[in-house]
């Protein structure tokens, strides 16, 4: 492939993280599963930096996001696919 | 002459202001008065007992307890960490020591 | 590997270093201005200012203890003066650096003054770099290569790209018999349980999950709110970490896939089980981190950051690699390794893996890193609790 605009960790995250500069909203983002060696697409619905992150599902409120295949928090609001994803809507399970 | 302070007319020690060796006497100064002959070689700053401390007793100082005879301590005798236990912040007695 | 030796200075105990200082090393903070004149005054010598060793006791005096006689101890450290005000504690951090079987020697302030301290303990110092300076660098194994490892200033293209190469090189190098370590135990929080399933008994698994737990109960005790500000950091989520969480398993791709830790080590101890990886109970501060580590006898430092951490270490060379583009490209002086490329899949794991170990090979044979030209020496003591 060319070079993706995301990556995801596992099959099955919720999250992709953009490492390309100049996203937009309304872009449509191709993704690489690096562990399945796959590739995905996605449309954005915010313009998101490089290194932060995009809903490659829905998440409802109140529910756990998967990154690494694993629970990394859970989101404080739903978040449609293609939105932008961060502290402002997701928060630690831990502290 | 070495010379020594006493800081409290309740004390049990006093405080060499000049170095000192067995056999010399201390003159005192401060709240008593009078001499002690040393029975050690003991170094400027340092605590030589006023009279006989039984072990056990209470060391006085400034007129109040600093510490605790662990030995029977002569008068004239050096008066240090070798004789003399702390009462406070005793990690090796709360307990907490391995 | 392209080659899996390198060229160091063995000590006499036999271990091998890559740098080679002399050390002028204050036992407290008062010691400071003492050791600096004798560094200005012999070229060739580093002081190791710091701030701390009057007034502690127990644990954190005992870490005190370790952290000092462990950086003098320390393979990349030819030989030390070491300085304090009284001749107790002095002697007893010469005592314990001599038992490497290198020069050292030890001084103190009281009863003689500064100056005439820094007088003797100068004279004392040219004679230790006139020594040290014909010591010559012979070949090795990196099978007698220590190695450790933090990550800073971390961001998504940490866990995406430069831990995982730090995790490469790492399972390459256990495979070889190298020791190895890592740490930061709050920022395992979240993924704890992928840490202790890479220990190589369910003791040692034990060992870090009670390391865990204390730290984890610790930061409850204290902390005031989502620790949003702290744990992640403010650079963290600049760089789209959002969760301490998203932040351990990207950490945790420092010990790549394979290598499995053998035991559990406070901080600044000693590794003593042999060859292999090691957890080290450590702060998630840089400096703090890297403090310990070497004073625990590591010899070279692999350091992937995202956002552009600089840290430095005085006895360690600290190599710093980052799959950060804009980090790259607006910070270069600070970085040894742009391995960027692995996120526009123009390198894969394995290829920006043998790059690291080129890159910390050259650094071992003498090539100087980003951070050493810069001069970051940050040396931070670890702290328990409050001196009496």
């Amino acid at each position: 492939m060319e070079e993706p605009d995301f990556l995801v960790h596992h099959k099955g995250d919720t999250l992709g993280v953009v490492v390309v500069e100049g996203v937009k909203a309304g872009q449509t983002l191709t993704g690489w599963v690096m562990d399945a060696d796959e590739t995905t697409t996605v449309k954005v619905l915010a313009d998101i930096p490089l290194g932060h992150k995009v809903a490659l599902a829905a998440i409802d409120d109140g529910a756990n996001v998967i990154e690494y295949g694993n629970n990394v928090g859970k989101a404080v609001e739903a978040i449609p696919v293609g939105g932008y994803v961060h502290y402002h809507n997701i928060k630690s399970n831990r502290w | 002459m070495p010379r020594a302070i006493v800081l409290d007319p309740g004390d049990t020690v006093a405080t060499l202001i000049d170095p000192a060796r067995t056999g010399e006497a201390a003159t005192l100064a401060g709240a008593r008065s009078g001499t002690v002959t040393l029975s050690a070689d003991v170094p400027f700053g340092h605590k030589i007992a006023l009279a006989d401390i039984p072990a056990g007793a209470d060391i006085l100082k400034y007129g109040q307890v600093i510490g605790r005879a662990t030995a029977a301590i002569p008068a004239g005798a050096h008066v240090h960490v070798h004789n003399v236990e702390a009462l406070r912040a005793r990690g090796d007695v709360s307990g907490r020591a391995a | 590997m392209a080659r899996d030796y390198f060229y160091g200075y063995r000590r006499d105990n036999g271990r091998v270093g890559v740098r080679n200082h002399v050390l002028i090393l204050p036992v407290d903070d008062i010691s400071n201005a003492c050791c600096e004149g004798v560094e200005r005054l012999v070229f060739g010598t580093m002081a190791l200012p710091h701030s701390y060793g009057r007034l502690q006791y127990g644990e954190d005096l005992d870490l005190h203890f370790r952290t000092l006689i462990g950086c003098g101890s320390n393979p990349n450290v030819a030989a030390v003066v070491v300085i304090g005000i009284e001749p107790g504690w002095t002697e007893k951090i010469v005592e314990g650096i001599a038992k490497t079987g290198k020069p050292v020697a030890g001084f103190h302030i009281e009863g003689r003054g500064e100056l005439a301290t820094i007088a003797s303990a100068s004279k004392t110092a040219q004679d230790f770099v006139k020594w040290s300076t014909e010591q010559q660098r012979v070949k090795a194994g990196i099978d007698e290569l220590w190695v450790a490892t933090k990550c800073g200033e971390s961001d998504t293209t940490s866990g995406l790209g430069s831990c995982p190469t730090v995790g490469n090189l790492f399972d390459k190098f256990d495979a070889k018999g190298s020791t190895l370590c890592f740490g930061e135990t709050t920022e395992i929080t979240g993924g704890e349980h992928l840490c202790a399933s890479r220990a190589a008994t369910p003791d040692v698994a034990a060992k870090f999950m009670k390391v865990f737990q204390d730290y984890q109960d610790e930061v409850t005790r204290f902390k005031v709110d989502d620790l949003l500000d702290s744990q992640p950091s403010k650079g963290n989520k600049a760089g789209g970490l959002s969760t301490i969480e998203e932040k351990a398993f990207g950490n945790l791709e420092k010990i790549g896939r394979n290598c499995r830790y053998i035991d559990v080590l406070g901080p600044a101890e000693t590794p003593e089980k042999g060859p292999g990886l090691y957890y080290m109970d450590t702060s998630s501060a840089a400096a703090e981190c890297l403090t310990v580590q070497a004073a625990g006898g590591f010899v070279v430092h692999l350091f992937p950051t995202g956002q552009g951490n600089v840290v430095g270490n005085p006895i360690m060379p600290v190599v710093k690699l980052t799959a950060n583009p804009l980090t790259a490209r607006t910070m270069p002086e600070h970085i040894d390794l742009d391995v960027s490329d692995l996120l526009k899949r123009r390198m894969n794991i394995d290829q920006a893996g043998e790059a690291l170990i080129d890159m910390t090979l050259r650094t071992c044979d003498g090539r100087y890193t980003c951070s050493e030209t810069l001069r970051h020496r940050e040396f931070s003591m670890t702290k328990l609790y409050r001196s009496a």
